[in-house]
């Protein structure tokens, strides 16, 4: 069965909670989910009062700070930080988004950073996101032609390019991919909205001669049909784009070639 | 413990080819019902009180009796589709799926028949 209860060994403790900077008007207060895998323990939530007239804006400056200044044990990604990398990907104040372009005063009240869900942790924040990545090494996302190389570009016209709008933009952060309780359950053989996107950013590719072997290695009630249009990865992607749409767009073509 | 490539795991089995038809069909008989359901709720509706013999009158007609026949086809077919991915989706040890999967399709031949049998005596029944 699906399992709706974590195992005894991941069931998240009461960690430590750090003093108060001293003097500090603003506090905020950071419940960062902790694990170390060197220690046997469970996972944590310590609690890092933060003071906010002395931090930048971001969620991802207050981990930063956590890390410079408190707890340099705190583990996490982070690369960009202006939202282009996908590095800094945690569930923040129960949604999957970017740390850096999380402004901390879009939340009310106390923080909660945990590791982005449903993924096996490596340590503290940091997912294991190998299957994943095969996963969209799987869709093979890159241009496949069978027609000589053309001396020059190859050409597409500005509609053709302007289909893949919303799909390029990707940043492959998996929030979506995480955020769908289809890829939760059976994550092993679906490939999640950020795959599928990506999948459908190449199926829609003017200039790719390899539609119809695409849609072939899709079609699969697992592969494909997991999608049950929750619009999780929607309502999550921190880029605004439309995982859903994508997928829909692949159903429609799926029916089209019948 | 399994030395097995992440790509070697993801591409598993490779692609079943299939998924399309069974989706198709779960939106068509889902478009089907709609009327289906709405003309089969406001004629029961209007024969309350009714008893057996206006009942049997009812569906004796070929517009009623072949409607409810095609109702319970789209309702069992839609409802055993439905079922199978809810098995799918949260059942994970190989032959408890299997086996729930086999039971839902049975049963969903077996009621409807059943259903259809129902209607045929109502319509032909002395």
């Amino acid at each position: 069965m699906a399992e709706f209860k974590l195992p005894k060994n991941s069931r998240v403790q009461k960690g430590k909670t750090w003093p108060a900077p001293e003097g500090a008007k603003r506090i905020k207060l950071f419940h960062v989910y902790r694990w170390n895998p060197d220690t046997g323990e469970n996972p944590r939530l310590d609690t890092f009062p933060i003071d906010l007239d002395d931090c930048g804006p971001m969620v991802l400056d207050a981990m930063i700070k956590i890390k410079n200044e408190i707890d340099t044990t705190l583990t996490f990604r982070r690369s960009c930080r202006e939202g282009v990398c996908g590095s800094c990907a945690f569930n923040i104040g129960g949604t999957n988004t970017l740390a850096c372009t999380a402004h901390i005063s879009d939340y009310k009240g106390d923080i909660a950073v945990y590791p982005l869900p449903h993924m096996p942790v490596v340590k503290d924040l940091v997912p294991d996101l190998n299957q994943a990545y095969a996963q969209l090494r799987e869709i093979e996302p890159w241009m496949k032609t069978d027609t000589a190389p053309p001396g020059r570009e190859r050409l597409q016209s500005p509609e053709d390019r302007a289909k893949l709008d919303g799909m390029w933009e990707c940043i492959l952060c998996f929030c979506c991919t995480t955020s769908c309780p289809s890829y939760w359950w059976n994550g092993d053989r679906y490939l999640g909205p950020a795959t599928l996107l990506q999948a459908h950013r190449w199926i829609a590719d003017s200039r790719d001669e390899a539609t119809g072997e695409r849609l072939d290695n899709l079609e699969d009630p697992f592969r494909l049909y997991r999608c049950h249009t929750i619009m999780n990865c929607t309502n999550t992607c921190p880029k605004g784009l439309n995982p859903a749409k994508a997928i829909a767009e692949t159903k429609k073509l799926m029916v089209a070639r019948k | 413990m399994s030395y097995r490539t992440p790509l070697g795991r993801v591409r598993g089995l490779g692609s079943a080819k299939e998924g399309t038809a069974h989706w198709w069909a779960q939106r068509l008989t889902a478009i089907a019902l709609v009327p289906l359901i709405l003309w089969f709720v406001i004629s029961i509706l209007s024969m309350v009180g009714a008893d057996h013999a206006a009942v049997k009158a009812w569906m004796a007609q070929p517009l009623p009796a072949v409607l409810t026949v095609l109702l319970i086809v789209a309702t069992f077919h839609h409802a055993q589709l439905g079922l199978q991915v809810v098995v799918e989706d949260y059942v994970h040890n190989e032959a408890a799926k299997l086996t729930l999967i086999i039971a839902i399709k049975f049963a969903a031949v077996a009621l409807a028949a059943l259903a259809v049998f129902a209607v045929l005596k109502l319509a032909f029944g002395g």
